[in-house]
């Protein structure tokens, strides 16, 4: 700063005058600019404000204040983490935890691993397979709660589809829907069969921008098709494979719909996630604000630690792209 | 290996190949097919074992009951109103968003976008009690009203009007257009308005088009806020209308249910037919390039 002001005192008179002219006039350029920014942005963080920002901090609010249950809000009596103890303690959170650990695991990992394999499937020069990439990719547009609404008739123990295929390879079918430890698997079925779609798109266009050179290169190396998968394809995939497991874990932690409709989170709370908790608790039989906020808080804070090590890791990558 | 033991190879990879591309159809087209495919049969056709795939005899008539079971005409119509206010709301702010910070000047704005960014971490399910609260309470205090806001549709509408998302891609798209055409419109002297309106906007239609798709879709389909927000059948969009007539159907009927279902995603498949290669180029470049 002060180096500037002495060359400016040094600049002849008209010099001085030219300067603040242009400079008072890109300021007002400047300011111009500044305000249509200003208007621009508006909206949308008006928005922001009203309905992400204030309410969480709300939530945190009401996660450390004591229900009243009349009045239907938070009473303003500070009760310190008793609502987190008391869902940490609590058996059925317990068992929530799990089956949200178990859902995520299954649906993170079946999607991934079949998307890749439907994708290879799709990549090579086969008639036809524009279609069914189309085909493979509507499930993922399609209503969660008319979907599940199908699948709860696919899964129907007297007269669903399954109970049918099954049948034929002499399987007798579980009854899905009515036990505790089926309705999660059946749950998971659905997500996938829905999500599949998406997952093999993405990995179809990050098998189509390997270079074919690295391939031959492998092959005058003399790399049967294995190799080549293991050391080329795998490698260049893993940027985008780290894209598509953080993104299925984020969407994964938020799956509502086809678990209302199917389930209800039941039977004895055999699928209810993490975010089923915190409707059930909310705006169920019995709601209490103080668990579900609470509740809420530690869903937020678990995708908060999978971002932060997405961040982490990306900026890994960038470090050693140079 | 000789050349004949290795074109056999070949072939018969190839014939793996398609056996895998009509397995992996048939696993993914098989609950649609049997979505539609229901939807047409009686009854009796329902309970048949060994299941019959095609219905002798299509029953449109449980399409007229699952009509008029539950009002489906009015839930369209929530949605409809739902879908174009919501998404509307979400691509005027996106793209003012969008072009303020890929072209206009200010000071930390950096530090702004993850401002925007950091709200892809708060996704609405994390809160929805503080927004049903603030429909529920604090509305009737800052406007003064006599009642609130539940079971409107300004409160189904407005906690999704924002979209860090559509801001993040479509700023994305505006700063790959190139360079010197904008430098251009410049030298002419185009205002900001004229700029976006005359140039960028149609520049980088591609990217608003895939993101007005997507928030389209996203507004259909979405259940559970306004399963919380809507109180009455009038007032319920088509995926929670459907949830209805299942409940009102005590999952025997699956005829009517399955004409219900159809109901609902008819309209996406329809959008989806002719802008399938928007949904999916956009949403591929996003994941690549992104």
């Amino acid at each position: 700063m002060a180096s500037t002001d002495g060359t400016l005192g040094n600049s002849s008179y008209r010099g001085e005058r030219v300067e603040a002219v242009s400079r008072s006039w890109r300021d007002r350029m400047a300011s111009k600019e500044w305000v249509l920014f200003l208007l621009f942005v508006a909206p949308n963080f008006l928005f922001l404000f009203l309905f992400t920002y204030w309410p969480l901090w709300e939530n945190i609010r009401l996660s450390v204040q004591k229900t009243d249950l009349l009045a239907f809000t938070g009473s303003n009596e500070f009760v310190g983490l008793e609502n987190y103890e008391y869902i940490f303690n609590n058996r059925t959170f317990r068992l929530v935890l799990r089956n949200t650990g178990i859902f995520l695991v299954a649906c993170v990992g079946l999607t991934m691993v079949c998307g890749l394999l439907v994708a290879l499937l799709l990549n090579q020069k086969l008639r036809g397979r524009t279609a069914v990439r189309a085909v493979v990719f509507a499930p993922f547009l399609l209503s969660g709660a008319a979907i599940g609404i199908v699948w709860a008739y696919i899964f129907d123990p007297r007269f669903g589809l399954l109970v049918q295929i099954l049948d034929w390879f002499s399987i007798p079918s579980p009854h899905w829907l009515d036990r505790p430890e089926w309705a999660l698997p059946a749950v998971i079925i659905v997500y996938v069969w829905k999500n599949l779609g998406f997952a093999s798109v993405i990995f179809l266009a990050g098998l189509q921008a390997i270079p074919q050179d690295l391939y031959d290169a492998a092959k005058i190396d003399g790399a049967n098709a294995w190799w080549r998968f293991k050391s080329v394809t795998i490698p260049m995939l893993s940027p985008i494979s780290f894209f598509l497991f953080i993104t299925s874990i984020l969407a994964t932690f938020q799956a509502f719909d086809i678990i209302q409709v199917m389930t209800d989170g039941g039977p004895a709370y055999g699928s209810t996630t993490l975010v089923y908790y915190v409707y059930q608790q909310g705006f169920g039989q019995g709601a209490n604000f103080g668990r579900s906020a609470a509740a809420a808080i530690v869903l937020f804070s678990a995708m908060l630690i999978v971002t932060f090590v997405q961040m982490r890791f990306t900026e890994k990558k960038v470090h050693y792209d140079g | 290996m000789d050349n004949a033991s290795l074109a056999r190879q070949k072939r018969l990879g190839q014939v793996a190949s398609y056996a895998g591309l009509g397995l992996v159809v048939l696993v993914i087209g098989m609950p649609m097919f049997w979505m539609l495919s229901s939807s047409l049969k009686t009854l009796q056709e329902i309970y048949t074992f060994p299941p019959q795939w095609i219905p002798t005899n299509p029953q449109w008539s449980n399409y007229r009951e699952a009509w008029n079971t539950v009002p489906f005409g009015r839930f369209y119509i929530n949605s409809i109103i739902i879908t174009v206010f919501g998404a509307g709301l979400q691509i005027i702010c996106g793209t003012l968003c969008a072009y303020a910070f890929a072209f206009l000047k200010f000071p930390g704005k950096n530090w702004l976008f993850l401002l925007v960014l950091a709200a892809l971490m708060v996704p609405g399910e994390v809160v929805i009690l503080p927004n049903f609260l603030f429909f529920g309470n604090t509305v009737r205090d800052w406007f003064g009203l006599e009642g609130n806001w539940i079971n409107t549709y300004q409160a189904v509408v407005l906690p999704g009007a924002a979209t860090a998302f559509g801001t993040f891609l479509m700023r994305q798209g505006f700063m790959g257009l190139p360079r010197d055409v904008l430098d251009a419109a410049k030298v002419d002297g185009a205002g900001h308005l004229r700029t976006m309106f005359g140039i960028v906007l149609p520049m980088a239609k591609p990217i608003v088009i895939t993101f007005a798709l997507i928030s389209i879709v996203n507004k259909w389909n979405d259940y559970l806020w306004p399963l919380i927000i809507t109180r009455t059948v009038e007032m319920r969009p088509i995926t929670v209308g459907v949830r209805l007539l299942y409940d009102a159907e005590g999952n025997n009927n699956w005829g009517v249910i399955m004409a219900g279902t159809t109901f609902v995603v008819l309209p996406l498949i329809i959008v989806y037919i002719f802008a399938q290669r928007f949904i999916i180029d956009g949403l591929t470049a996003g994941a690549t390039k992104g």
